[in-house]
């Protein structure tokens, strides 16, 4: 049934495709109806994945052989690392096309697009196999590219190539290590099945070369320091439905890619010894998240555009992802996974709010061109403080409880990181609250006169805001309703990882 | 049982006015405050009764970080619960007075539902990582509150300002509690208590075992530094006057500063296993109290003297926890929170009376139009300056007795600070409630509706209530130590009626129908550096300025120029180049092929005939 997510967006995208553009209204009906399905497909895959099992569930089994020559089978199914993305996904697709509803130019080919891209994503979640993971990681980057300088703005051109070229570079490292595996098996039992593989043991020396490749490749898309540029510059380029996807879910790939392949099939590399350095690819990850969280944070707070401060605020709180996966303990990588899908969320609310609620109306994303919004559109500025808190990490939020055990696992695993990370979440209140205040507080510029004939906000707009927010107090509150699966997915993960990884590093 | 309607009646309260009633005023402060009044009487009940809470229900549970959600229901809890209560109950009440007509009366009222829902949070937090959540939601509705007039950037400052200072402070405590839990496994209010004693070993022989046992009970009190606005974190409460004064009376005088106050007396166990800890702590208190009661001295606007007053009064409570006295600093928390907040309430009063002006020396003469309000306000007064047979004197007392005992520096701290204490609270009497008015509002102000001056009576007479010896404020210190209020020999209580009686006869010399401040006068330069506050937020002012956002500016620059411009770029430029390059070789022309070819057969047969 799960795996019907993406068949469904790709279906949806070909429907919808084949629409008149003129039937507007039709259109995006029929896109939100398919995106919904997608979004109620993976609500009941939570309802139904059983959590005291664990492991691959709700795919279709053992797969069918697809590309046997090589191994490659097609097998699909979810686990509790990838079930919560695939609800991530299924919920920014939702909101996204009630933020779009306001599209008027080729309509059906936007959410053509759109889906498509959807429909990758899902895929990449879904798969088991390496092979078919990796095609459709491809398959995703090329709407994105269409979204963006097609429906964009503000240099849409120079940061849609920018996008998909990083995209493309990741895409080619993760090919090499592709090819590698396929290599390093013996051709008569060759196979991209992510399970097998995972029991496979490769020699050291393989998992040394191998596995930066794939994290990467990966690590690219996560926005890994310094290979982060193209997210801030894309995310704002983007239209704002494809930022929310940008930032909510696309990123979310990368590490997912990160944790499943690169770190799931070659853990041995993150103890392994470079350079004379004992463990060399974990300390490296874990300056550059440590960097990631700062220097996003640092480089948000002196950002003039609106979005760009959204932009460089996901670099920072992805890099709470990565330092989480690289403890390898439980708190880190549930941690790492709960932020995913917090992160997901409030980045998918904050770019709505930007790009939709305030430039579409205001014309301007400049932060000193704005201010005073908050009595001209009080219900904008509850959603971005909402937002913002959620993004600061407080308590009732679904960031907290994330970067709480992010912070836990990395004091047990590297307690001196704390103090780069602890400066970062205070620049991160710091830049959250000046933009709220620059843009929603104080007196109107003389620029929006006083902002009098804001277009009102439209019912989908209100609908998509709430439904964000309920989501980010609902994780908050009772964290458990997701953790429980991250949980299980964790500790067999670990299990599995520590009879490889030297004990030490290991250590619970 | 039922405990938990303590947090449910504010938070109901706070939903359904923040969702619906944001412009239904009335509405939303009746349900409001409705709220805040069934919670004082169901916390008064459950006192009463002495319930016992329901066990707790997991929260959070990933590898062996168990979070229980449970609520604490001890001596301690019920008295500050009452305390939050009943304090908060009477400036709800005021707050219909002072609001009136404002247009963000709904929002008002929700966010101070929220405050109270925090706030009782943190008290009945059984656990570490309950009452950090509590900790945070409190900073949020008092940043919510403080930039209540967002549109004054002013007030939006001191909100962002005081949301910062605060999460500074919260951070060590994270660290603390991550450092306690690592140690001791458990998060658990009274697990950790009854492992307490194993402390200092288990930490020894763990992998932080490099940190001496002060440092961990230094970094948990980072968090009363911020929160309780110790010395060197005091910044942001001066500039948390600007949000609306029942919120100064509740928020920044009452209730949530003194939060700081009672953790360290929750957690006190763990402290009072470290000398050193102690020793710091009571210096850091004595230090705030007496600067803050330095400054005090050159203030000009009401709130201000009184908010720095509240530092001072703060810096008390955290040295009697310093001195091993946690006692003492509840008491005086709990006498603190009524007569500070009455005095809030009473300088409320008299700002809007006097349409908002805050101007001590452009008030004067209030005594005589302002008759309740002034009586309150002197009431409120002398239980702060210590004056026999009002609340402070026991409480402050109480503090000083345990300074004397335990280390005579502080004990000349103390009461010096309480000198001054007396001196600048005549000051403020003597300026705006005596002689004769200084300004157009001040001739003309008349006295307020039942509304505002019900709390202020209530408020008053609880400055009484918690004088009786042996009345119900002893019992509840008794059910929190075992032990009675200890006694002093006679002169040392003729020194405590010694110093309020001369800091008042002092101010009313000094400052008796002065038309601007006399000290000012006498010694300028002494004001100004009072006045200047020792400089601390230019120096903050100036890291933050000076030194974050240059360093901000340039990474942003290393982001546009190095990772981009230099990486990117660089990548982009030499592919580009390499293009040009090798577009070069095909330029169609067939002498340049032939050219080429010739060329490499030449340099083909040449690698051959050397090999």
């Amino acid at each position: 049934m799960l795996v019907w997510t993406f068949w469904i967006s790709f279906l949806g995208s070909a429907a919808v495709a084949l629409l008149p553009s003129h039937w507007k209204s039709e259109v995006r009906w029929l896109a939100l109806l398919f995106a919904a399905l997608g979004l109620a497909l993976g609500l009941w895959g939570w309802g139904a994945y059983d959590v005291e099992v664990g492991g691959y569930q709700l795919g279709n089994g053992e797969g069918v052989p697809w590309i046997p020559e090589l191994g490659v089978r097609f097998r699909l199914g979810a686990d509790g690392f990838s079930l919560p993305l695939v609800i991530l996904t299924g919920v920014i697709g939702v909101t996204g096309v009630l933020y779009s509803w306001n599209i008027e130019e080729r309509v059906n080919q936007f959410f053509a697009l759109y889906l498509l891209l959807l429909g990758g994503v899902y895929g990449v979640f879904l798969s088991v196999d390496l092979f078919l993971l990796v095609v459709f990681y491809e398959i995703a980057i090329v709407p994105k590219y269409f979204l963006i300088a097609i429906w964009g703005s503000t240099r849409k051109e120079y940061g849609a190539m920018k996008l998909v070229l990083y995209s493309f570079a990741g895409g080619a490292l993760v090919l090499l290590g592709l090819a590698g595996i396929a290599f390093a098996a013996d051709p008569a039992a060759r196979s991209f099945d992510l399970e097998r593989l995972a029991a496979t043991n490769f020699s050291s020396g393989f998992q040394a070369w191998a596995f930066p490749a794939f994290f990467l490749g990966f690590g690219i898309l996560a926005g890994l320091w310094p290979f982060h540029t193209w997210a801030p510059t894309g995310h704002v380029a983007a239209p704002t439905a494809a930022s929310m996807l940008l930032a909510g879910v696309v990123m979310k790939l990368g590490s997912y890619g990160c944790l499943r392949v690169a770190i799931g099939l070659f853990p041995g590399a993150l103890g392994a010894t470079v350079l004379g350095v004992p463990g060399f690819w974990r300390w490296t990850i874990t300056v550059l998240a440590a960097m990631n969280i700062l220097y996003g944070a640092m480089v948000a707070l002196v950002q003039r555009d609106f979005k760009f401060v959204i932009g460089y605020s996901s670099v920072s709180h992805m890099g709470f992802v990565l330092l989480g996966l690289v403890t390898l303990n439980l708190w880190g990588l549930s941690g790492a996974l709960l932020q995913m899908f917090s992160h997901g969320i409030v980045a998918g609310l904050l770019f709505a709010v930007v790009g939709r609620l305030v430039y579409d109306r205001t014309h301007t994303r400049e932060l000193d061109e704005l201010g005073g919004l908050g009595r001209a559109a009080p219900f904008t500025a509850s959603v971005f403080i909402i937002g913002g808190l959620a993004s600061m990490g407080l308590p009732g939020m679904s960031g907290f409880f994330a970067e709480l055990l992010v912070l836990i696992g990395s004091w047990k695993a590297f307690a001196w990181v704390l103090i780069p990370v602890g400066i970062g979440m205070i620049v991160t209140v710091v830049y959250t609250l000046r933009t709220i205040h620059l843009a929603f507080f104080g007196a109107a510029p003389l620029v929006g006169g006083d902002w009098r004939g804001l277009p009102p906000i439209t019912l989908p707009e209100k609908a998509a805001s709430c439904f964000l927010a309920a989501i980010l107090f609902l994780v908050g509150l009772y964290p458990t309703v997701l953790l429980s699966m991250m949980d299980r997915a964790s500790q067999q993960f670990l299990d599995r990882v520590k009879q490889t990884v030297p004990v030490h590093l290991a250590r619970p | 049982m039922g405990h938990a309607f303590l947090l449910l009646l504010p938070l109901t309260a706070f939903a359904v006015g923040g969702l619906f009633l944001r412009r239904r005023h009335a509405l939303a402060a009746t349900v409001s405050t409705a709220s805040a009044l069934a919670s004082a009487a169901w916390a008064t009940w459950l006192a009463w009764a002495k319930a016992d809470p329901a066990a707790g229900a997991v929260w959070l549970d990933a590898g062996g970080f168990t979070v229980v959600f449970r609520l604490e229901w001890d001596a301690l809890a019920r008295l500050m619960a009452a305390v939050v209560t009943w304090v908060g109950a009477a400036i709800h009440v005021y707050s219909w007075g002072y609001m009136r007509g404002d247009p963000g009366t709904g929002r008002f009222f929700a966010f101070l539902s929220l405050f109270m829902f925090s706030m009782l949070g943190i008290v009945l937090a059984g656990n570490l990582v309950m009452m950090y959540v509590f900790w945070e939601l409190v900073g949020l509705s008092s940043y919510l509150l403080i930039g209540f007039w967002h549109e004054r950037a002013s007030a939006a400052d001191a909100g962002k300002k005081a949301f910062i200072v605060n999460k500074l402070g919260d951070f060590g405590f994270l660290l603390g509690i991550l450092v306690v839990w690592t140690v001791l496994g458990t998060v658990d209010f009274l697990d950790l208590q009854a492992a307490a004693p194993t402390f200092r070993d288990r930490l020894a022989a763990s992998p932080l075992g490099f940190l001496p046992l002060g440092a961990v009970a230094l970094l948990l009190f980072c968090g009363a530094v911020g929160k309780s606005a110790q010395f060197p974190l005091h910044v942001w409460l001066p500039d948390a006057m600007e949000g609306p004064t029942p919120v100064s009376a509740l928020i920044h005088a009452a209730t949530m500063v003194a939060a700081g106050v009672y953790m360290l007396c929750r957690l006190f166990f763990l402290f009072a296993l470290s000398p050193v800890a102690l020793e710091a702590i009571a210096w850091t208190g004595g230090l705030t109290a007496l600067l803050a009661a330095l400054w005090t001295v050159a203030q000009d606007d009401i709130k201000r003297v009184l908010a720095y007053s509240t530092l001072s009064q703060l810096g008390y409570m955290v040295m009697a926890v310093g001195l091993a006295s946690p006692h003492a600093a509840m008491f005086h928390l709990s006498t603190h929170a009524a007569f500070k907040a009455l005095l809030f309430l009473g300088a409320g009063s008299v700002i809007v009376a006097l349409h908002h002006e805050q101007d001590l020396w452009r008030m004067g003469g209030l005594w005589n139009r302002m008759r309740w309000t002034s009586v309150a306000f002197l009431v409120g007064m002398l239980a702060l300056c210590g004056v026999p047979f009002f609340a402070g004197a026991a409480s402050k007392d109480g503090i000083l007795l345990v300074a004397l005992r335990e280390n005579r520096a502080l004990f000349a701290l103390g009461a010096f600070t309480a000198l001054l204490t007396s001196l600048y609270m005549g000051r403020l009497f003597v300026a705006a409630f005596l002689g004769a008015p200084r300004g157009e509002a001040a001739a003309r102000a008349t006295e307020n509706g039942w509304v505002m001056k019900g709390p202020l009576a209530v408020l008053a007479l609880f400055s009484f209530a918690f004088a009786w010896r042996g009345g119900w404020a002893h019992d509840c210190l008794a059910t929190l130590v075992g032990a009675p209020m200890e006694h002093a020999p006679a002169v040392v209580h003729a020194f405590f009626i010694l110093i309020p009686l001369c800091g008042l006869l002092g101010a009313w010399a000094l400052y008796r129908e002065k038309p601007t401040d006399a000290l000012g006068q006498l010694f300028p330069g002494l004001r100004r550096a009072l006045a200047s506050k020792f400089l601390f937020d230019e120096f903050y002012l100036w890291l933050v300025r000076g030194v974050q956002e240059r360093f901000a500016a340039f990474l942003r620059g290393v982001d546009q120029w190095g990772v981009d411009g230099l990486g990117v770029r660089g990548v982009s430029l030499a592919a580009f180049c390499l293009g040009n390059v090798l577009r070069c070789f095909h330029s169609g022309s067939l002498q340049f092929y032939g050219f080429l070819l010739g060329l490499a057969t030449a340099a083909l047969l040449i690698f051959g005939v050397l090999r």
